[in-house]
């Protein structure tokens, strides 16, 4: 096979420079695969929350995810889950039952929350007081504008619950 | 060398091809049209030297504009809303504010005092046949009729913003009868995001309404423009905006009146929605060019190394 | 059991060998498939289409990511979807536009290449018959493909191709909804055609592509002269090492180099085109959504469709749609008309030149008249055309059997 002593230079240099114009092809390849921007721009949910009742639950959307939000009434404690705006205090978690994915039913009369698929149960701050859940119900990431709230982005509430190693 | 001959034989024959079945049959299927410059040649020259402030009075007394214009920004509202509007007149009068800025004064001189004419579609409104454009004409305060539209023009041009968005210059020019889906732009604006199925649709159905009246009126429904800038050539587009019937005769399409400027904000508009990879295309194009030119140089220089021991 | 060797490495290649024959492999249809030396860039078409079918591929696969096969989303998943939201969307959408016109400009150059040099001769029949089934398919590909974007051009198109099927007198007009799978173009039709265009034609066409290359490799590539070369010992020649003396080159890498070479050239046009200059292959009628109830002014094919439309066109209904068949099917018996045992460029051959070159000449005019409209001069200059033709058949006869042999 080797019949000439001498390496192919040309063939190598045309290789390697073909295979820099595949680098190129494969990236805009890669940039068509990525979420479109109207898929990008539709991930973020803002919800009024003045209109809230308490002890009501609202069931809303957010990039596909079921969204609780609970305005807390005065005998539910208080916990530094809680998004508070001004001196209301507002369960706001990613309605998925930590344990397998199902979506917990609530129980006003009881306040807590059940899921029905395996039992377990979250109170109304979303800690897991019963059953297999592992954690506490996920809180959004989330940003306060007056009585609204957007979710998708990361407010300063939002980093700050981070900070306290409450986002797992 | 033989081989080049070979080429120039194969290129020449492409080339003729081509040159039969683009340049020479397109000219073939569409006689050109000589474009007017938006000079508006037909139209007489403004003579007087127009006085804004009588011109503000005369718009909102005597000519009797708002009593169908809104002047946004002047304060002055729609005296009703779209579909009713459409319902009224077929479609629904535009926004003073920016026509200072977008208008050839000419065309509006001649607008104020014959609206069929000026927008030539004398051949649907033809006072003999009994049917009226919907715009009421100005007869004149009593006065010098060419002065007090003068003043108009010129009050128009001073209440005008100095910059104007492309889209501005679209809502303004097109938008009451033209949509633009790939911009969530229809006939009454751009369409807000609804939370609830309801409001959307019964937005859509305020539509429909507005697209029905509007459809009675020209005859059919004027079509959505999103990709008109890749539908028709710039010679068309242009040659069509100065003046619809140039290009189809007989059209319900009004001469718009745009001044030059005017309509290059509108063919960047156009070119933004229906050709937005344009800027990218054009950065693009260079490096992989490049990138070929030098793959070339290297293949050939591979090939005369694996041909050099063969002749 | 095959003999297998403990001792060679795993996927080196003595043990590849033993499992799959690639050394044997590696030498028929690689670095011992022996090319005549004598040729020009023209041969390089059959890589310059494959580059091309590559291109139309891999483009096309993007493409299927986002469109969608319905008459109401067609339209907008094409210009607004791919071509404004997707990362590139615009890039793979002109690189299949103008891939799918550039392939045909390919094609008619490889087939004139064939029958100027009669490659389709003296066992090399299936080649051109191959090559030929191919063509059919690839027009086949492009017309179901036009279909897909849904615009007024999409719409008229398959409109008046579809109502050819009535068969004139005939009046098959249920054969015609069948095939449309409504009374008029729709739904059904759209995805029917998606159906073939991006799983049933590919699959064929690549079929058809393994079997021309398989016909090629024993009676192998000809070349300028048409000489009937011994590549046994042309062969035995160049592994000698004797190269300059030999007739032939190695597939690999000797042949490829150049055809590499061509291919980059052609990529700088195809480039060029794809970024600066496209209109031709995405015309602008085509920019207007489909709508059954107005049709456009001027209804066209494709560039590559216009000189067997054209022929179509000078006759009354029924012997037009015999013509229009007769043009089809007739370069399929080249190899069988042609009586003459000459292989050789047309150039030696005596009249043969002239009627190549007529034929040549006779299919660029039908390919402009078919884009003209049907008015004045035009009209006669295309019953002129149209009938010259046909005659090409019955000519080729004649000239063949008179020609000398040399």
């Amino acid at each position: 096979m080797k019949e000439q002593g001498r390496r192919d230079f040309m063939g190598m240099a045309l290789g390697g420079f073909t295979a820099l114009g595949g680098l190129g092809a494969l990236y805009a390849m890669k940039r068509s695969w990525d979420p479109l921007p109207s898929v990008k721009a539709a991930g973020f949910t803002t919800i009024d929350l003045s209109a809230a009742q308490e002890n009501v639950l609202n069931i809303e959307s957010w990039r596909g995810k079921p969204i609780f939000v609970l305005k807390k009434s005065a005998d539910m404690k208080a916990d530094e889950r809680d998004v508070v705006i001004g001196s209301d205090r507002f369960h706001v978690t990613i309605g998925l039952c930590t344990h397998l994915g199902c979506i917990p039913a609530y129980l006003p009369d009881e306040k807590i929350f059940r899921c029905a698929c395996h039992g377990g149960e979250f109170d109304t701050s979303g800690h897991q007081i019963f059953g297999p859940p592992p954690s506490p119900l996920e809180i959004p990431p989330f940003r306060l504008e007056g009585t609204t709230i957007v979710l998708g982005e990361e407010g300063p509430e939002f980093k700050k619950m981070k900070d306290s190693g409450l986002i797992a | 060398m033989k081989e080049l001959k070979v080429l120039a034989v194969v290129v020449f024959f492409s080339l003729l091809v081509y040159w039969g079945v683009e340049p020479f049959a397109h000219g073939q299927m569409h006689k050109h049209v000589e474009s007017d410059n938006f000079a508006y040649s037909d139209l007489p020259k403004i003579t007087k030297e127009g006085d804004a402030a009588n011109g503000g009075d005369l718009v909102m007394g005597a000519g009797a504009c708002i009593g169908c214009h809104s002047i946004n920004s002047q304060g002055i509202p729609a005296p009703m809303d779209a579909v009713t509007a459409a319902a009224t007149y077929g479609v629904n009068p535009p926004d003073l504010s920016n026509i200072g800025a977008l208008y050839n004064e000419k065309f509006l001189a001649a607008l104020f005092k014959n609206p069929a004419h000026a927008l030539n579609v004398e051949h649907k409104f033809d006072p003999a046949s009994g049917k009226m454009h919907p715009m009421v004409p100005f007869y004149g305060a009593g006065g010098d009729i060419d002065q007090e539209v003068a003043d108009m023009v010129a009050y128009f041009k001073s209440i005008a913003p100095k910059e104007l968005s492309a889209k501005e210059a679209f809502d303004d020019a097109c938008g009451r009868c033209h949509a633009m889906r790939y911009d969530h732009y229809t006939q009454l604006g751009d369409t807000p995001e609804f939370k609830y199925e309801k409001d959307a649709l019964a937005h859509q159905i305020k539509l429909l309404e507005y697209q029905e009246h509007l459809k009675a009126y020209m005859g059919k429904l004027p079509p959505d423009l999103s990709t008109i800038i890749r539908a028709r050539s710039a010679d068309f587009l242009e040659t069509f905006i100065e003046n619809p019937q140039t290009q189809l005769p007989g059209t319900s399409m009004p001469r718009v009146g745009l001044s030059k400027e005017g309509y290059e904000k509108v063919e960047a508009y156009l070119t933004k929605i229906g050709d937005p990879s344009k800027p990218q295309r054009e950065a693009l194009g260079p490096w992989v060019l490049g990138f070929f030119v030098i793959f070339s140089i290297l293949a050939f220089l591979w090939k005369k190394y694996q041909w050099r021991d063969l002749h | 059991m095959a003999h297998f060797d403990e001792n060679a490495r795993p996927f080196s290649e003595k043990w590849l060998d033993e499992r799959l024959g690639v050394v044997t492999l590696k030498k028929v249809l690689s670095t011992e498939y022996w090319i005549p030396k004598d040729i020009n860039f023209l041969w390089a078409m059959g890589m310059v289409l494959a580059a091309t079918f590559g291109l139309l591929l891999i483009s096309g696969i993007f493409l299927l990511m986002y469109y969608k096969p319905d008459t109401a989303m067609a339209f907008d998943s094409v210009n607004y979807t791919i071509m404004t939201e997707v990362g590139y969307g615009w890039l793979w959408r002109h690189i299949h536009g103008v891939g799918a016109s550039l392939v045909f400009l390919i094609i008619y150059i490889h087939m004139f290449t064939g029958i100027y040099y009669g490659s389709y001769k003296k066992g090399r029949e299936m080649i051109w018959i191959s090559g030929m089934l191919l063509f059919v398919t690839f027009s086949a590909e492009a017309f179901s493909g036009y279909m897909l974007p849904w615009g007024q051009m999409s719409y008229w198109a398959g409109m008046v191709i579809t109502n050819l099927f009535s068969g004139g007198s005939l009046e098959a007009y249920g054969l015609v909804e069948w095939i449309r799978g409504d009374y008029v173009p729709g739904d059904a039709f759209l995805t029917r055609f998606f159906m073939l265009h991006v799983l049933l034609l590919p699959l064929v066409i690549i079929g058809l592509i393994v079997l021309h290359f398989g016909t090629l490799r024993l009676p192998h590539v000809n070349n300028q002269k048409g000489e009937e070369i011994d590549f046994k010992e042309a062969a035995e020649l160049y592994k000698a090492g004797r190269k300059k003396e030999s007739k032939v080159i190695p597939f690999n890498p000797v042949f490829l180099s150049k055809d590499i070479f061509v291919v980059g050239v052609y990529f700088i046009l195809f480039f060029y085109l794809v970024f600066y200059h496209f209109d031709f292959a995405m015309d602008p009628v085509n920019f207007d959504p489909a709508d059954g109830l107005k049709t456009p002014p001027h209804i066209y094919p494709e560039w590559y469709f216009l000189w067997s439309y054209e022929i179509l066109r000078p006759f009354n209904k029924d012997i037009g749609l015999i013509a229009f068949g007769i043009a089809q099917v007739a370069l399929f018996f080249l190899p069988f008309v042609d009586r003459s045992p000459n292989v050789a460029p047309a150039h030696k051959r005596g009249l043969f030149n002239l009627w190549f070159w007529v034929l040549l000449i006779d299919m660029v005019v039908l390919t402009i008249l078919g884009k003209l409209p049907p008015e004045g001069i035009y009209n006669d200059l295309g019953l002129v055309a149209a009938i010259v033709f046909l005659l090409l058949g019955p000519a080729l006869f004649v000239v063949t059997k008179m020609e000398k042999k040399i």
